[in-house]
């Protein structure tokens, strides 16, 4: 029997293709340092809120646009129990701190995940197979979801201060390191190191993964694959609701359109990907991180279109993503 | 006479505004082959997607083992012991073919004495073991869809097409694992275009047209009278051959 499939590095390779490319552009190292952490700080985050909705794309084939939804209630969740328990934040203490983070992020997650289970019962089920259908729910849902929060929470934004040793920067030689920037790193790893693992170690992940390449054989197969999708759906807008949480503390503010603002880069994020592949998710997130972080220093005008630009680029490369998704 | 392993009555199915099946009635013995034939567009595919409850039956009735069980969903009939091999393969390109077989043993593990049995009827299996499905050859993608669906003892096994687009050796390498499949007493629908194969492999066989079934009965009949095989099929075999 030969030896395991070899992965293919060569998306990955793009990353620090484009962050070293990026060093002959930008004529101060600690600049680029900077640059560079915040770049993938922000690409940890999108991942974060991105990767549920590629699982749910490509295991049920929905477009489900509410998604923005589940990070401004993920984001809103954890403000409430952040400033409830300002003491806490205020704190030197990094375990006082954490004290205070951990069950924003649980408030943040159980709350997008409970509005998940909802909307894929209620909002999802009935339009399975129709795309147009999905697009145009999907959307009303989010702006209902939007007005709703403007019900609970109010209409005005919502300042977020972050934990106070989250605050302010390392130094490193001349370049400074914003604090928050690495501890969403470590989130975004540990977040893809757990994904991961459970797609590709556990029987979980092996049919989720199946299930993402062809639904119909699975059930063929004798697996009911309604039940794992709606186990990834609230497992994706419960992640959704996390990515929020950690974007209201890196923007140091939440409003209810944050969501919907995210989403042109979550596409992309996902179409650059691969639709349906995790790890095309995550490489695709730190390219537009990065890309945003440069160009927004070197040409600001340019920033948005930048993603776009990116996009172009990598389809006329791979046309179905850096890792497509089932090709038999 | 022993109650059929399969009885279409009456079966009729709708995709969107298209009638497809029109009433389809036929049997399939137990522990026997039976060939399903037909020109393109008679309706086979959806015959078998019908019986495997992908396509909802919008009529009649299908009984399986003596159950009705035209309303049960796929997984409901995949645990009852039907295997179905797309005309697609519907292999996963992703997975590994050791994780391709690994989601058909739905206990988790696979039998090895099972796995030894399959790596003899189908030897490039093994070589490609741990290579991704996405990779094999169209030949060796067929043999580990049909491995897939033998992985476990299934009672009923619902193949597309097995031959379609294959070179000769690899067709002969399939019909070997069909006889072997026949000898277990496993019973076979096979939907096939390649009246050649079908000949040396079936017992029975039913042929379609416009979505219904125009004659059923032993493989050997339509075998030996050209005349019927014009006039069902549209061909001569020599000319098939």
């Amino acid at each position: 029997m030969n030896a395991a499939p070899r992965a293919d590095w060569t998306p990955l390779a793009l990353v620090a293709a484009l962050a070293l490319g990026a060093i002959a552009l930008i004529p101060s190292m600690p600049t680029w340092v900077t640059l560079t952490v915040a770049g993938l700080a922000m690409g940890m985050m999108i991942f974060l809120m991105a990767s549920g909705l590629t699982l749910v794309f490509g295991l049920m084939d929905v477009m489900n646009f509410a998604h923005g939804a589940f990070i401004a209630v993920g984001a809103y969740a954890a403000s409430s129990v952040l400033l409830a328990m300002k003491p806490s934040m205020q704190a030197t203490s990094v375990l006082a701190n954490l004290s205070a983070m951990l069950p924003a992020a649980l408030a943040a997650v159980a709350l997008a995940g409970a509005l998940g289970l909802f909307f894929e019962r209620v909002v999802i089920r009935p339009v399975y197979r129709d795309h147009l259908k999905q697009i145009l729910v999907t959307m009303g849902g989010l702006i209902v979801c939007e007005q709703l929060i403007h019900v609970v929470w109010g209409p005005d934004i919502i300042p977020l201060p972050r934990p106070a040793t989250f605050t302010g920067a390392f130094t490193l030689g001349d370049a400074a390191i914003e604090r928050y920037r690495v501890f969403a790193v470590l989130v975004g790893l540990a977040v893809f190191a757990a994904m991961w693992l459970v797609l590709n170690r556990t029987r979980l992940g092996l049919l989720i993964r199946a299930g993402v390449e062809n639904p119909e054989m699975v059930e063929s197969l004798g697996y009911r694959i309604r039940r794992l999708f709606v186990g990834v759906f609230a497992a994706g807008s419960a992640l959704a609701g996390l990515g929020g949480a950690m974007w209201g503390m890196y923007q140091e503010s939440v409003n209810a359109q944050m969501g919907m603002q995210m989403l042109v880069v979550i596409f992309i994020v996902i179409i650059i990907g691969g639709m349906g592949s995790v790890g095309g998710c995550f490489v695709g997130s730190l390219l537009v991180g990065l890309m945003a972080n440069y160009t927004g220093y070197l040409a600001p005008k340019l920033a948005l279109g930048s993603n776009i630009l990116l996009m172009v680029l990598v389809l006329l490369w791979r046309p179905r993503g850096l890792y497509p998704v089932g090709s038999a | 006479m022993p109650e059929p392993m399969l009885a279409l009555a009456g079966v009729n199915t709708h995709i969107g505004q298209y009638h497809i099946l029109q009433g389809v009635d036929f049997e399939v013995p137990r522990g026997g082959l039976t060939m399903l034939l037909g020109r393109n567009g008679a309706g086979k595919t959806t015959c078998l997607r019908t019986i495997m409850g992908l396509w909802r039956a919008s009529a009649g009735s299908i009984r399986y083992d003596g159950a009705e069980v035209t309303r049960l969903a796929t997984p409901a009939l995949a645990r009852m012991g039907i295997a179905y091999v797309p005309e697609n393969m519907g292999i996963f390109a992703g997975l590994t073919v050791r994780e391709n077989l690994l989601l058909a043993a739905r206990e988790g593990e696979l039998d090895e004495r099972r796995l030894a049995w399959i790596f003899q009827l189908f030897p490039a299996l093994q070589k490609f073991w741990n290579s991704l499905a996405g990779n094999l050859s169209g030949g060796q993608k067929q043999m580990l869809a049909i491995s897939r669906a033998i992985a476990e003892p299934r009672q009923l096994l619902l193949v597309d097409e097995p031959t379609k687009g294959l070179a000769p050796a690899i067709i002969a390498n399939i019909i070997e694992a069909f006889r072997e499949l026949k000898r277990t007493g496993t019973t076979m629908l096979v939907v096939e275009q390649n009246f050649h194969f079908a000949r040396s492999l079936g017992d029975t066989v039913a042929v379609m047209d416009s979505g219904r079934i125009v004659h059923s009965g032993a493989m050997a009949e339509v075998a030996e009278d050209e005349a019927l095989q014009t006039r069902l099929l549209g061909l001569s075999l020599e000319a098939h051959q």
